[in-house]
C-alpha cells in the first residue's frame, strides 16, 4: 500500500454526539460498550470493499479520524486540531437528534476542517460567514450522520427529520439517521449501508491535488472519474 | 471594571430617589406606614424580577449555550437561587443607606431568608436527586421514590455537619433557623476560603510574565511532528489488525466464537498464531494511542504558552504583568495576616472603613463629617465587594461548566452550582458583617441570629491559609515538571 493511497476521513461534530461510538461501530461491527471522552484524535481503520458484487472489487483501508472537542475550544486547542486535518478525502459530519445545537454547529465544524486544507484549489474562506455557494463548488465528499435517533419521542420525529433533510440539502451531503448502539441500522443490503457504502467509493476517488509532477497522473484520473460519478 | 462602575451607579442612584419621595412620609400615621411598606415591598418585587431575568439570560446566554433546554424547571430553579441571592446584597445596600422604613426592610430580610433557605435545602438538593437518578437507567420506574431517598441522605449528612463544630449556642430548638443557617454558613465560608486561597495565588502566577517558559515555534513544530508520526504507527498497526481479522474470519478461525468450557481448554492447548499477534499489536496500539493523547496535550499547553508570551507583548499585558506584581505582594500580606490571627487568636474589632478613618483623622489631622463619610465610603467598598465577588462567581461557575459538563450531566451541574453559588452568597453576607460599621451590624446580627460570628471568621482564616499554601505548592510542582517533561524529547 502506497503512501499516496491512503485514505483519509475525517468525522467531526460536537462533544457527546456518539462520534467514537459510531467510528467503532463502522470499523469493528460491534456496539462500544463503555464510551468516554476522546482526548485529541482517535484513528481507526475500516475495511472497504470497493465496487463490491461487481468484477472489479477492490479492498481498500479507510482510516476514520475521529477528532474530539467542541466549536468553542480555546484557540490553543483550536491550533493543535488543525494539524489533524490535512490531506483529507472526505468528512463525516455528525450530529445529535436530540440536540438541536449540535446540527447548527456543523457549519462552523466544517469551515473550521476546510480552513485548514492544503490543497492549492483549497477554499478561500470569507471571515468566517458560511457561504453557500462555496460548498457547492466544494469537491470534499461530506455525508451527515444524526445519532441518538432512538431517543427521539414519537410525536417530534416527523419535526426532527425534516429539518435535518434541509440540512444535508445545505450541505449537498447524505444523510443518514441511526442508534449507535443499535447494528441493525447499519446492516447489510439497507439503505443506510447502500448510501455508506457510495460514500466510501466517492472517497476513495477524491484526489486533491498533491504536486503537479506526480499528481499529473492524478489529476487526469480525478476528472475522469469525477465527471463519471456525479 | 466599567460594569462594576455602571451598576454602582445604578445602585447609588435609585435608592437616593426612592428615600426622596419617601421623604415626607415619614410620621408614623398607621395608614402612611402600611403604605410606604406597599411602596417598599413593590420596590423590592421589582428588583426581584429584574434580577430573575438577568439570571435567566446569564442561564441561557452563557451557561447553557451549547445545549438545548429540555427542563425548563432547571432553568427556573437557579434563576430562583440567583435572584434572591441578590436581593440579600440588596438589602445591605439598602441598609446603609437608610433606603425604605426599617420595619419593612426587616421583614423583607426575614422573608428573604426563609425563601433562601428553602431553596438550598429543599428544593434543589431534591431536583440533583431526581435529575442524577434520572440518568441511571436501572432506577428509571421509581424515580421520585429514590430522589426522595436521596435527599433524605443528604440531610442526614447536613445534620452531621453541626456537630464537630462549636457553632450554636445550646440554647437553640431543634428546627430554628439558626441550625440551618449555621450549617449552610460553614458550607459556604470553607468554599470561599478555598476559592479565595486559590485565587490569591493563582492570579499573580497567570498575570505575572516572569513565570512564562520560553517557546519556540520550532518546538511546537516538532511536537506537531511527533504526534502526526505517532497517528501514522497506530493506523499502520490498526490496518494489520483488520486485516488479519478479515483473513481469519475468512478461514472460519473467528476466536471470539471459542465460548462455553470445550472452547475455552481448545484456546488454552491450541491457539492459532493469528491470535497471539493480535494480541500483541492491540497491546502496542493502547500504548501508542496512550502516547498520542499525552502528545496532543502537551502540544496543546505549547500552543496556550506561546499565545500567552505574545499576548504579554502588548500593552494590556504589560499591565496585566504590573497588577501581577502588585496583586503577589497583596497575597503574601494576606497570608502573613491570616497567619497572625490565628496563631495570636485575634479577631478584628472594627471594620476596614472606621479603622481608615481613625487614622486619616488622628494622624493625619484632616478633619471632615465622620458619619457622612463613613456611609458613603462603607457603601462603596461594600458595593464593589458584592459587585466583584457576583462577577467573579459567574465567571468561575462557567468556565468550571464548560470543563465537565457534558449533554448528559448538564442539568446536574446546573443544579450542583446553583446549591454552591446560592451558599456562597449567604455566607457572603455572614462575612461582610465585619466589613461594615457598628450601626449597619445590628440588622445582620438580628436577622441571621446569635451565631457564634468569630468561629467563621477564624474558620475562614485556617481554610483560606491551608488553601492558599496548597496551592503555592501545587503550582511549583507543576511549574518544575514542565521543563523536565521537554527535556527528555
Amino acid at each position: 500500500m502506497a503512501s499516496l493511497d491512503r485514505v483519509k476521513v475525517l468525522v467531526l461534530g460536537d462533544s457527546g454526539v456518539g462520534k467514537s461510538s459510531l467510528v467503532h461501530l463502522l470499523c469493528q461491527n460491534q456496539v462500544l460498550g463503555n464510551p468516554s471522552w476522546t482526548v485529541g484524535c482517535s484513528v481507526d481503520v475500516r475495511v472497504h470493499d470497493y465496487k463490491e458484487g461487481t468484477p472489479e472489487e477492490k479492498t481498500y483501508y479507510i482510516e476514520l479520524w475521529d477528532v474530539g472537542g467542541s466549536v468553542g475550544s480555546a484557540s490553543s486547542v483550536k491550533s493543535t486540531r488543525a494539524v489533524f486535518y490535512h490531506s483529507v478525502n472526505g468528512i463525516i459530519l455528525v450530529h445529535d437528534l436530540t440536540n438541536k445545537k449540535s446540527s447548527q454547529n456543523l457549519y462552523r465544524w466544517t469551515l473550521e476542517a476546510l480552513n485548514k486544507d492544503s490543497s492549492p484549489t483549497g477554499v478561500i474562506v470569507t471571515n468566517g460567514d458560511y457561504d453557500r455557494e462555496q460548498f457547492a463548488e466544494n469537491p470534499v465528499p461530506l455525508l451527515m450522520i444524526g445519532t441518538k435517533f432512538d431517543q427521539i419521542p414519537e410525536n417530534k420525529r416527523n419535526e426532527v427529520l425534516t429539518r435535518t433533510a434541509f440540512l444535508s440539502e445545505d450541505f449537498n451531503a447524505e444523510e443518514i439517521n441511526l442508534d449507535c448502539t443499535n447494528p441493525r441500522y447499519l446492516a447489510a443490503g439497507s439503505s443506510n449501508a447502500v448510501k455508506l457504502s457510495r460514500f466510501f467509493d466517492k472517497v476513495k476517488w477524491y484526489h486533491f491535488p498533491v504536486n503537479i509532477i506526480t499528481g499529473f497522473t492524478d489529476r487526469k484520473r480525478f476528472n475522469f472519474k469525477s465527471l463519471h460519478y456525479d | 471594571m466599567t460594569e462594576a462602575v455602571t451598576s454602582l451607579f445604578f445602585f447609588s442612584v435609585e435608592p437616593k430617589l426612592i428615600s426622596l419621595l419617601l421623604s415626607p412620609c415619614l410620621h408614623p400615621c398607621p395608614v402612611t406606614v402600611t403604605m410606604s411598606f406597599v411602596v417598599d415591598s413593590v420596590i423590592m418585587f421589582t428588583s426581584q424580577v429584574f434580577f430573575f431575568g438577568f439570571g435567566w439570560l446569564f442561564f441561557m446566554r452563557q451557561l447553557f449555550k451549547d445545549y438545548e433546554v429540555r427542563q425548563y424547571v432547571v432553568q427556573v430553579v437557579f434563576s430562583v437561587t440567583f435572584a434572591f441571592s441578590c436581593t440579600m446584597f440588596e438589602l445591605i445596600i439598602f441598609e446603609i443607606l437608610g433606603a425604605l422604613s426599617s420595619s419593612s426592610r426587616y421583614f423583607h430580610w426575614k422573608l428573604n431568608l426563609y425563601v433562601i433557605l428553602l431553596v438550598l435545602i429543599f428544593v434543589v438538593p431534591f431536583y440533583i436527586g431526581y435529575f442524577v437518578v434520572s440518568n441511571i437507567r436501572l432506577l428509571q420506574r421509581q424515580k421520585l421514590l429514590f430522589a426522595c431517598v436521596v435527599w433524605f441522605t443528604f440531610m442526614y449528612f447536613f445534620w452531621k455537619l453541626g456537630d464537630p463544630f462549636p457553632i450554636l449556642s445550646p440554647k437553640h430548638g431543634i428546627l430554628s433557623i439558626e441550625q440551618l443557617i449555621s450549617r449552610v454558613g460553614v458550607i459556604g465560608v470553607t468554599l470561599m476560603a478555598l476559592l479565595s486561597g486559590f485565587g490569591a495565588v493563582n492570579c499573580p502566577y497567570t498575570y505575572m510574565s516572569y513565570f512564562l517558559r520560553n517557546v519556540t515555534d520550532s518546538d511546537i513544530l516538532a511536537l506537531e511532528r511527533r504526534l502526526l508520526q505517532t497517528m501514522d504507527m497506530i493506523v499502520s498497526k490498526k490496518k494489520r489488525i483488520a486485516m488479519t481479522r478479515r483473513q481469519m474470519y475468512q478461514r472460519g478461525e473467528d476466536q471470539s466464537k471459542q465460548t462455553g468450557f470445550w472452547g475455552m481448554i481448545k484456546s488454552v492447548t491450541s491457539s492459532p498464531p493469528g491470535s497471539e499477534n493480535l494480541s500483541l499489536i492491540q497491546q502496542e496500539v493502547d500504548a501508542l494511542e496512550e502516547l498520542s493523547r499525552q502528545l496532543f496535550l502537551e502540544t496543546v499547553d505549547l500552543q496556550a504558552t506561546k499565545e500567552r508570551i505574545e499576548y504579554s507583548k502588548t500593552f494590556q499585558g504589560k499591565y496585566f504583568n504590573f497588577l501581577g506584581y502588585f496583586f503577589s505582594i497583596y497575597c503574601v500580606w494576606k497570608i502573613f495576616m491570616a497567619t497572625i490571627n490565628i496563631v495570636f487568636d485575634r479577631v478584628g474589632k472594627t471594620d476596614p472603613v472606621t479603622r481608615g478613618i481613625e487614622i486619616t483623622v488622628n494622624y493625619l489631622g484632616i478633619q471632615f463629617d465622620v458619619k457622612f463619610w463613613s456611609q458613603h465610603i462603607s457603601f462603596i467598598l461594600v458595593g464593589i465587594i458584592i459587585v466583584t465577588s457576583i462577577r467573579g462567581l459567574l465567571i468561575t461557575l462557567t468556565k468550571f461548566f464548560y470543563a465537565i459538563s457534558s449533554s448528559k450531566s448538564s442539568n446536574v451541574i446546573v443544579l450542583v452550582l446553583a446549591q454552591i453559588m446560592g451558599m456562597y452568597f449567604v455566607s457572603s453576607v455572614l462575612l461582610m458583617r465585619m466589613s461594615m460599621p457598628l450601626e449597619y451590624r445590628t440588622i445582620v446580627t438580628q436577622v441571621l441570629g446569635e451565631l457564634q460570628f468569630n468561629f467563621y471568621h477564624r474558620w475562614f482564616d485556617v481554610i483560606f491559609l491551608v488553601s492558599a499554601l496548597s496551592s503555592i505548592l501545587f503550582l511549583y510542582l507543576a511549574h518544575k515538571q514542565a521543563p523536565e517533561k521537554h527535556m527528555t524529547m
